[in-house]
């Protein structure tokens, strides 16, 4: 590969690019990031390069990222002439050898595409451009376009534009789509004052859990007294329950890259290192592939695109640690040493890795940064709410029909989050609440649909953005069984360097354990919110700090639940084991015999067509019974 | 000690310089290739980035992927993130307690299996999911298990 110096190199790199971008020919791409794996996209993979081999038919196979709509993958897409692009939900190795057959005759038969793409955007370039010349055949008129599809309609795709769409370990796909342009730009025609200019202009907020001003970050950093300087990528995504970051660096880690080397630019740094969780060894490997990229192009190392500017990335793989997310700690951590945060006052935009000037940002906010450059400060903070500009990706899970990744405008109503891309509830159950921010955030009750996700309004409500797991609850969670979660999660995670958070959270749990064992007090939830009181002013860093917020907002709109726990020793949400009977619904069962087959204690009980039951003395609770039960028949109370 | 490992420690401590900041990526080669962390990597690590034993064992403990105890040939991870919690995950710990006849933590008799579990393997659209032998599992419920863990023992 030669290195890319002028406009022409880069316009020839594209050009390069759209060639397996948007085809002449046939092109299959499998959605293959690790959720996409997890659901047998490597058999489909398979099957189908072993298809088109044996047929020998010159058909493109390409591994892609993921859209988001993790509930229908594994994901097939189909790019063919005279066809738009045509996505194939729920693919298996079985149903390849029809697929390609009907391919091959351009046909729509046995299978048929969840949606179509009649126009790829290029939102960088603000271009579209359509697949086909003409109208869509006739045998997909009833299939909808993906515009039309309800879990994509509200969406706008910033971070994400690339997920899903360019190939992750093909650098011109990504030049293709306006990729690259932005540091060709930042480096011949802005100044790094003015570069950060435009991302304060942006109003961009970081993405990883505060919400800080990025350009403003990026200022205190440029202005640090010092030679050499640091950029980091915060990519640990320790929240439970959360992976948008996982899915960017699958998906599109050039998008990171760029977003990096455009800040180092502006910040005056030489070296960056992306901190990657211990346990995304696929980021890790397209990360790095990327690196090596970029590097052969001359988009990364010595005098970049043939400037002055020198700059180079390394990944550094974490080890298991959710307080290593936190800046200081991760810089420890870069160091080899054990993740333990310091004192906040000193700042690490002057005194960060290596006593060295460093500017950490997450993932996501580092993927908006090219966007931003590209379509201009101004245009971004149109985007969104006025205080909280953009996007923000966030992963809908939990109790919701279409569960998988979302990337909504700022200010959209938690509602339209929950029913109308997410489906509503399953199974018809009762909305409860969301749970936003992770393990430092807090419940949103289903009272407060309407509220609108940004940072100021989140953490009104006594919860916080964090960075992007939105869990969806209906009335079969316990809110006093989640708090105690937490809790125990933040317990376990604590690096105990401080008293109120080590000892604070550990006795925390214990209460929390005691009430959902029944064994809660009088007075417990005031001693909680006394006790919390004292860990958020008491606590080094923001783990301990916020360790009380799950436990706070689940009193402040569940104090009945607690309430009930702790007074009458029941579960209303039927989940603390301590609390709660399985009992059979004599009128429900038909005597099937399927639950005293696994019950493992024998408990469940019967004659083959006689309504079973369960001795409670023996029952352990697991739920076996439940989940083998046909008739809705067992109860839990 | 045993000749093989010996070498093999060597090995992996050969391929870096002596840079304190080396550390961390020094025991994960070590926790890849041995699956835990032999006392013996321990010191020789110690002994070629010239720190005390005290500061090596300081993170070997620290964070969760080492282990200093040797695991069975399969790991068995549950996962115990949000989503899965949500979905019921801790009734498929119980599950697998029950099955392997061990407690979250241990190590069959037989070697063959580990149990432990993971905060959020980063596929809560799956949820719950356990994770076996890299292979992760997908809306997993309690009576898969049995047949998943026959297919492991063959
Ligand atoms: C306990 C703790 C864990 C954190 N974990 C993460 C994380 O996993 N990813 C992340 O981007 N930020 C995390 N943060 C926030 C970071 O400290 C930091 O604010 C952020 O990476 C800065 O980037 P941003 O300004 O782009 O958001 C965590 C903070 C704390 C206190
Ligand atoms: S607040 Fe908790 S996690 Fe943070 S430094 Fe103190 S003990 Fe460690
Ligand atoms: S919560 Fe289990 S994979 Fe994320």
């Amino acid at each position: 590969m030669s290195k890319i110096v002028k406009i022409e190199d880069l316009n020839k790199a594209a050009q390069k690019g759209l060639v397996t971008l948007m085809p002449k020919k046939t092109k299959i791409m499998v959605g293959m990031a690790t959720s996409g794996i997890a659901s047998g996209a490597a058999e489909v993979y398979k099957a189908l390069d072993e298809e088109i081999k044996k047929r020998k038919l010159g058909i493109i196979l390409k591994k892609t990222g993921s859209m988001g709509m993790d509930c229908i993958e594994p994901l097939v897409d189909v790019v063919s002439p005279n066809m738009p692009r045509m996505a194939f939900g729920r693919m298996t190795a079985k149903k390849v050898p029809a697929l390609i057959d009907q391919i091959v005759k351009g046909a729509i038969e046995t299978e048929k595409p969840v949606y179509v793409i009649d126009e790829e955007e290029f939102i960088c370039t603000d271009k579209k451009i359509k697949y086909l010349k003409g109208r869509r055949p006739a045998a997909l008129k009833d299939i909808p376009a993906i515009g039309d599809v309800p879990f994509y309609a509200k969406q706008v795709k910033l971070a994400t534009r690339n997920c899903g769409v360019i190939d992750p370990e093909n650098i011109d796909e990504y030049i293709a789509r306006g990729g690259y342009f932005s540091i060709y730009k930042a480096l011949t025609k802005m100044k790094p004052d003015a570069v950060i200019d435009d991302i304060i202009k942006s109003g961009l907020r970081g993405r990883g859990g505060g919400g800080f001003l990025t350009g403003n970050k990026w200022r205190s950093c440029r202005e640090a007294k010092g030679d050499i300087k640091y950029v980091l990528c915060n990519g640990d995504e320790g929240d439970p329950g959360a992976y948008m970051d996982r899915s960017l660096m699958e998906g599109d880690p050039h998008s990171v890259i760029e977003g990096m080397i455009i800040g180092a630019y502006a910040i005056g740094a030489c070296e960056g290192y992306i901190y990657v969780r211990n346990e995304y060894p696929l980021a890790v490997a397209n990360l790095a592939k990327a690196i090596e990229q970029a590097r052969d192009y001359g988009l990364l190392g010595k005098k970049i695109l043939k400037s002055g500017f020198n700059f180079d990335i390394r990944i550094s793989k974490g080890a298991g640690a959710f307080v290593c997310g936190e800046s200081t700690a991760l810089m420890a951590s870069l160091e080899g040493k054990a993740g333990e945060p310091r004192a906040k006052y000193i700042h690490t935009v002057e005194h960060g890795l290596w006593d060295r000037p460093s500017n950490l940002n997450n993932v996501e906010t580092w993927a908006n940064v090219p966007l931003i450059i590209a379509r201009g400060g101004k245009w971004f903070a149109g985007i969104g709410d006025k205080a909280s500009a953009g996007t923000k990706v966030f992963s809908l899970v939990g109790k919701v029909n279409n569960i998988g990744l979302v990337e909504v405008p700022m200010g959209i109503p938690m509602k339209d989050i929950v029913f109308d891309i997410g489906g509503g509830i399953p199974e018809g159950r009762a909305f409860k609440a969301v749970q936003t921010g992770g393990p430092s955030g807090g419940c949103i009750p289903a009272t407060m649909e309407n509220l609108p996700v940004t940072y100021d309004d989140l953490w009104k409500a006594g919860s916080m953005m964090g960075s992007g797991g939105m869990i969806v609850m209906d009335d079969k969670t316990c809110m006093v069984d989640l708090a105690r979660y937490f809790i125990e999660f933040l317990e376990s995670e604590s690096c105990g360097k401080c008293v109120p958070c080590r000892e604070g959270v550990h006795r925390m749990r214990q209460i929390l354990e005691d009430i959902c064992a029944g064994k809660g007090r009088k007075g417990d939830i005031e001693l909680l919110e006394n006790m919390s009181a004292a860990i958020i002013d008491g606590s080094l860093c923001g783990l301990g700090s916020s360790a009380p917020n799950p436990v706070l907002s689940t009193i402040k709109y569940f104090r009945d639940e607690y309430e009930a726990h702790i007074r009458d020793k029941k579960c209303p949400a039927a989940v603390c084991k301590a609390l709660i009977k399985y009992r059979i619904d004599v009128d429900k069962c038909t005597g099937c015999g399927r639950c005293p087959k696994v019950c493992p204690t024998g408990a469940a009980r019967g004659k083959i067509k006689q309504a079973h039951t369960i001795d409670l003395k023996t029952c352990i609770k697991c739920g076996a019974c439940l989940e083998s039960c046909n008739f809705d028949a067992i109860i839990v109370e | 000690m045993n000749k093989v490992m010996n070498k093999k420690i060597k090995e992996i401590i050969g391929k870096y310089d002596v840079d304190k900041t080396s550390l961390i990526a020094i025991l994960q080669d070590m926790q890849n290739e041995f699956r835990y962390l032999p006392k013996e990597a321990l010191v020789e690590t110690g002994k070629h980035l010239d720190m005390p034993l005290a500061r090596i064992y300081e993170v070997a403990t620290f964070y969760n992927a080492f282990s200093l105890k040797p695991r069975g040939k399969y790991l068995v991870e549950v996962c115990a993130g949000t989503a899965c919690h949500v979905k019921g995950g801790f009734n498929l710990l119980e599950k697998l307690e029950r099955e392997l006849n061990i407690k979250c933590g241990q190590t069959t008799e037989d070697g063959t299996f580990t149990l432990e579990q993971v905060r959020c393997l980063g596929c809560c659209s799956l949820a719950p999911v356990v994770r076996i032998d890299n292979n992760i599992h997908a809306y997993l419920t309690q009576d898969k298990i049995p047949r998943i863990l026959k297919n492991y023992k063959k």
